[in-house]
């Protein structure tokens, strides 16, 4: 351990290539904690199956990208597939969950999770799979950095539809009924918005947002059936570190979350990358429960 | 509702429990073949009234207790490796090398195991216990299942305890069906004496105090009432038990491995919540009825559902908490209280005002 922290030292280049693959990657986190801070802001239901939305419309990109099509061509398609399976849940699970107890909508949405990623499993297998995008590689600092292109045009995409959903939520009728029913939902029921309705479509959207990060995860990382707990716990990591309806601080834990498990799986060893996603959860759940006992309050 | 318990201890109920003494006494000698299934039954019940104490008691809903069940199992491990040879270099060698552990040398080594797992497994409850305990519902079950995780890992990549490649267990001297009849007992004995010691405790002030944080905290704080003291306590119970359990599964199974054995919290740890939900949470014998429906269900249905049985647990999982959360002994509380011993006033309870209201 100590001998990799004294190579960062060595080498200072090797800080600027972990330190870029760490954005690059979080960008894609940020992007999925957004709608999971999105549902949760709305209709107060904690989306453990979040993740497994990621892998599933990683999956998208993946047969997308067997078929012979480019894998990018999956964004739109992911994003509308994902928005459907999203109103079909809501159909069935989440409405009936809505305004009952946290542990409900935790527990059950965790079922959900486990039915995603066992009917992935059956379908595709438990390997690795990765979605081809055949970008070439760019060679930054003579060659001692290397970056792949897919990541700069994954930067740029998740860029582009996290500006593209801030302009629908600021400016559309739909995304203001949203704000106003997150804000207060008997308020906007008595303004005549039909709150269930927006409840099914910010779930959806959530959904559609979350294909739309997997399809960019499967061109420049890798997919699994059971990966998807840990993007669900990063996504918990980022919005309890940034706090709900916090766009900017959502980005910048989602940046830094990806940096720190970069720079974790060179310190430590790849195989601690996840004990770092969990670790972090932990100390960032331990820091808030100080700061709230300041004000005499409880994380909840 | 207000709602007032009569205690009855009616023939029928001492019935009841002298036919489960007997069924396990009896059962590993009338189904033989099944004596491990029917172990595991044990082990499931205990893991099952051991999540109901935070989860149906208490409303603090852990999805991470499995943590316990298999630091029991390390513990108890390094315990029994520990007293004859060198930790390290028994793990390393990955079972590779043949060591004989005497009769006496096993024997010891086991109860001590067993011992320190619940010795330290409830230290562990405490120390955690202290960290998360600030944390309610959402942040509580997601912090509880981070730790749980993050331990799985943790162990995974800590050479001294064998990593990833896990250890094998010191081989038990004796026949195999002695050895199966030993470890049958020690699962029976663990449930048995769980289900009583929760039994006496949810008989006193204890049950009613932690009732009391579940239904409102902030009042039950107001009232006096050292509601951290009674969270850790009520979870060091869960865990010494679980460690217990740990110990005995780890030594039965006969080899130990982080993430499938010992800190599988996809199936073990997911189990524990689904059978308290579906026998019904926040009572004695709920989690007690919905461990051995589960688990007989499970076994006989398995291994014919081909690959789609964690897709069915999934399911069960959905319907269970969301159209069927109050569960088999709730539902039936609910339609006949009276055979409950449950008296609903309706002089004070808030349907029988609704009713005299509608009646004026």
């Amino acid at each position: 351990m100590w001998d990799n922290i004294s190579l960062l030292g060595i080498a200072p280049l090797l800080n600027v290539q972990l330190l870029l693959d760490g954005i690059l990657i979080g960008a894609i986190f940020a992007l999925a904690a957004y709608g999971l801070a999105l549902v949760w802001g709305v209709t107060n239901v904690k989306n453990l199956a979040q993740g497994d939305f990621v892998i599933m419309g990683g999956y998208i990109a993946y047969v997308f990208s067997t078929l012979g099509f480019h894998p990018i061509l999956a964004l739109p398609v992911a994003a509308v597939l994902m928005f459907g399976f999203g109103w079909l849940v809501y159909r069935l699970i989440i409405a009936h969950v809505i305004g009952r107890d946290l542990f409900t909508s935790l527990l059950a949405t965790f079922g959900l999770a486990l039915v995603i990623q066992q009917v992935l499993n059956l379908i595709f297998g438990p390997d690795v799979q990765t979605a081809e995008s055949g970008f070439d590689i760019l060679f930054l600092f003579g060659g001692q950095v290397t970056l792949a292109e897919i990541k700069l045009v994954s930067l740029i995409l998740a860029g582009t539809l996290a500006a593209l959903i801030v302009i629908f939520m600021k400016t559309s009728r739909m995304g203001q009924a949203i704000r106003a029913t997150a804000q207060n939902a008997r308020a906007a029921k008595i303004m005549g918005i039909d709150t269930d309705q927006v409840y099914a479509f910010t779930f959806a959207l959530n959904a559609a947002i979350c294909g739309a990060a997997g399809v960019l995860i499967s061109m420049i990382w890798v997919i699994q059936p059971f990966f998807g707990i840990s993007y669900s716990i990063r996504s918990f990591v980022i919005v309890t570190a940034a706090g709900l309806g916090n766009l900017p601080g959502v980005i910048i834990a989602g940046l830094g979350l990806g940096a720190a498990e970069q720079f974790s799986g060179f310190v430590l060893g790849a195989e601690f990358q996840q004990a770092t996603v969990v670790g972090l959860l932990v100390l960032v759940l331990i820091f808030r429960q100080l700061q709230m006992r300041r004000h005499r309050k409880v994380v909840a | 509702m207000t709602v007032a318990r009569k205690r009855r201890i009616s023939h029928a109920a001492l019935l009841g429990h002298a036919a489960i003494l007997v069924f396990g006494l009896v059962a590993p000698f009338v189904f033989p073949n099944y004596t491990f299934q029917i172990a595991m039954l044990w082990i499931m019940i205990l893991f099952a009234l051991t999540w109901d104490i935070m989860g149906g008691q208490m409303g603090y809903n852990s999805l991470g207790n499995i943590l316990f069940f298999g630091a029991g199992m390390y513990i108890s491990a390094v315990v029994q490796i520990g007293l004859v040879y060198d930790v390290a270099a028994y793990t390393s060698a990955f079972g590779g090398v043949k060591v004989d552990f005497t009769t006496a040398q096993y024997f010891t080594g086991i109860a001590l195991g067993i011992v320190a797992a619940a010795i330290f497994c409830t230290l562990i409850a405490v120390i955690f216990g202290s960290m998360v305990f600030g944390l309610r519902g959402p942040y509580f079950a997601i912090g509880t299942l981070g730790v749980a995780l993050a331990a799985g890992e943790l162990v995974g990549g800590w050479d001294y305890v064998g990593g990833g490649g896990g250890i094998s267990m010191p081989v038990y001297p004796g026949e195999p069906e002695s050895r199966s009849l030993f470890f049958y007992s020690l699962c029976f004995v663990s449930a048995i004496t769980t289900f009583g010691f929760l039994k006496w405790l949810y008989s006193g002030r204890f049950q009613t105090t932690i009732n009391a944080i579940r239904d409102d905290e902030e009042k039950a704080e107001a009232m006096g009432i050292r509601t951290t003291r009674y969270k850790v306590v009520a979870w060091s119970i869960a865990a010494f038990f679980l460690g217990i359990s740990g110990a005995i599964f780890g030594n039965m199974a006969g080899f130990i491995e982080p993430l499938e054995v010992a800190f599988p919290t996809v199936t073990f740890g997911i189990f524990m919540v689904v059978m308290s939900l579906l026998g019904g949470k926040g009572t004695l014998w709920g989690p007690v009825l919905g461990a051995t429906l589960f688990h007989v269900i499970k076994e006989v249905t398995w291994t014919y559902l081909l690959g789609w049985q964690w897709v069915a647990l999934g399911a069960i999982i959905i319907v269970n908490v969301v159209f069927f959360q109050q569960g088999i002994l709730g539902w039936a509380q609910d339609k006949w209280p009276e055979f409950f011993g449950i008296v609903v006033d309706d002089k004070l309870s808030a349907k029988g005002a609704a009713a005299r209201e509608a009646a004026e």
